[in-house]
């Protein structure tokens, strides 16, 4: 009884003990609510709609009529148009296909430096990975910027293979797909890295031992004990080059010839150039539902990795 | 005990470490070149360095991305630490799950679709609110969206390791949860949000594509102004500006690096000392 008493008592002063943490959490909620999810139903919204000759670019999907009747006029025509134009599946396709080969050079250019470091020791270890994420901060832009320093026409590499004499003439690499595909793995080698690292550091040291004790050969041991051990990593690394690289724009865009039509691309050609926002935004939504397998493959041993 | 590393691993690792390094380096050595054709070498010269102060177009870009710059980390570091709060100390709260999906997405969204759908939501709400107008106000708001991604996984890791019994010490002896948390806790985490403030100020000053997309006419932020120039080649110029940069850039790099290390040794220190004295 007493008890109640001093809990309605203390009523005011509990407020704040009992609701006071919503004044934590909401303001991040609301405003990544806001800015960041809300967009996405925005872009949906208008996907559906038709161009319009007037501000904003796009006629309203919800309309209400004198006698309080709202009318929606929604068209599917914006993704219907995405299967007839063929320019947008192929642009998917490639896209696809150039962060998949981009991924897998990745890896195996990226899966023997994360190993590499790992067995060096911890004070080596963080100098390294400071090496490693320096670049992985730096400016996006300027390093693509920067390898068309070292791969065009008069560029370092050429200069260098030139004076060796193993060409005669320049190579050209720009606006080739070679290019796009050295791009990518130049700004991208460090996220494969990282999370391979934190894989790899953690690996058991007693297992390889005593595989090796068993007589296990070293690519054996390889195989079946680090391999398995590391795929988190392997898993984490790939989707953090592929995701990105799917929807890369300013690769393509610098180093890439016309024939690099990436989605990222397309969709900034579509909205730019053509200012056709409703088939710009279908474009965006198509990519989307597209990423949302890798994304939760993602998320999925992201978490696993987290907990453990 | 540590095996031999073998030495193929070893040369893999240098020339991956070529790969990041050998265009920045060969950029900075070609931004101090005296002649203006960008493949011959005619001597050292800081005359590009020169020219950029006498460039209009380029101080004003700058002096907005800094500004924005500094605006966002600010919000960014405040939001990014009551999410990282949120997540670490409320375990169960309505509202959870929706949360983590929102601080986790931006980090592998591609930038191109978080851009034309923010676009998209400024452009409707201008229509029906008469606000945001498409700008600086616009670029801030959608790269704290971004950054505080990146403050809240940074400042949730800190929060995770932080021993608690120092904050529960100050609260049975009479501190109420806020004053018991500043007094304790947030020392402790202070160099996660200055290394997070500091990596957020080097994400916003990157962003090219998100503030394409959100900004309005005569909003042209630094990175805007390089990627048109830069799309009509190698320009000895710009090899001036991207050097400043990538240095500016790095000192705020090496000096997040720097705390958070720091940190570390310091609470090493601080858990020996503990152990020492019981």
């Amino acid at each position: 009884m007493a008890d109640t008493e001093s809990r309605v008592a203390h009523g005011r002063n509990n407020w704040p003990k009992r609701h006071g943490k919503w004044l934590i959490i909401l303001p991040p909620l609301l405003f990544l609510l806001v800015f960041f999810l809300i967009p996405f139903a925005f872009a949906l919204k208008i996907s559906l709609a038709d161009t319009a000759v007037r501000v904003p670019p796009f006629t309203d999907i919800l309309s209400i009529t004198p006698d309080w009747h709202i009318h929606a006029t929604w068209n599917l025509g914006n993704f219907k148009y995405l299967f007839t134009d063929e320019v947008y599946g192929l642009s998917y396709f490639y896209s696809i296909k150039t962060a998949f080969f981009s991924t897998l050079i990745c890896l195996a250019l990226g899966y023997p430096m994360a190993y590499a470091i790992a067995r060096t020791s911890k004070s080596t270890q963080s100098v390294l990975l400071l090496i490693i994420i320096l670049p992985f901060w730096t400016s996006f832009l300027l390093r693509v910027y920067a390898l068309e320093g070292i791969i065009r026409e008069t560029g370092l590499l050429n200069s260098a293979l030139l004076w060796l004499g193993v060409i005669h003439h320049p190579l050209q690499i720009m606006r080739t797909t070679l290019a796009v595909y050295l791009g990518i793995i130049y700004s991208y080698l460090p996220f494969m890295v990282l999370p391979l690292f934190a894989t790899l550091e953690k690996l058991d040291h007693s297992l390889l031992e005593a595989a090796a004790d068993l007589g296990s050969p070293p690519w054996r041991t390889f195989v079946d004990v680090t391999l398995p051990l590391s795929m988190p990593g392997v898993i984490a690394g790939s989707m953090l080059v592929f995701i990105p690289a799917i929807g890369e724009f300013v690769i393509p865009t610098l180093l890439g010839g016309p024939n690099n039509l990436m989605i990222g691309r397309v969709l900034w050609d579509e909205f730019f150039g053509n200012r056709d926002w409703p088939v710009a935004s279908a474009v965006a939504i198509a990519f989307l539902v597209l990423l949302v397998g890798p994304i939760a493959i993602y998320q999925h041993y992201n978490t696993k990795q987290m907990e453990s | 005990m540590r095996e031999r590393v073998p030495p193929l691993l070893i040369s893999v690792l240098c020339i991956g470490i070529a790969i990041l390094y050998l265009p920045i380096l060969v950029l900075i050595a070609y931004s101090f070149n005296a002649s203006a054709l960008v493949s011959v070498w005619g001597g050292f010269s800081t005359s590009w360095y020169t020219q950029l102060l006498h460039n209009d177009q380029i101080l004003d870009a700058a002096w907005l991305s800094l500004q924005i710059g500094v605006v966002v980390s600010t919000g960014a570091v405040i939001l990014g630490t009551l999410a990282a709060i949120a997540l670490v100390r409320f375990r169960l709260f309505r509202g959870r799950l929706l949360l983590t999906g929102m601080v986790n997405a931006p980090l592998v969204m591609p930038e191109i679709i978080t851009g034309i759908t923010q676009l998209l939501l400024f452009v409707s709400m201008l229509n029906l609110l008469g606000w945001p107008h498409r700008g600086f106000t616009t670029i801030v708001i959608a790269h704290i969206a971004f950054c505080t991604a990146y403050v809240t996984i940074t400042v949730q890791s800190r929060l995770q390791g932080a021993d608690r019994s120092l904050e529960e010490a100050a609260m049975d002896l009479g501190a109420g949860p806020v004053r018991a948390f500043v007094d304790t806790t947030l020392p402790g985490i202070a160099p996660a949000l200055a290394s997070s403030w500091l990596l957020s100020f080097t994400l916003s000053l990157d962003d090219l594509v998100i503030s394409s997309f959100v900004s309005g006419p005569g909003a042209s932020t630094l990175p805007m102004v390089i990627f048109s120039k830069v799309k009509l080649g190698v320009s000895p110029d710009v090899n001036a500006l991207a050097s400043l940069i990538i240095c500016l850039v790095g000192v705020c790099i090496l000096l997040a690096g720097y705390l958070m290390r720091r940190a570390d040794q310091q609470r090493l220190a601080d858990a020996q000392m503990a152990e020492q004295d019981a």
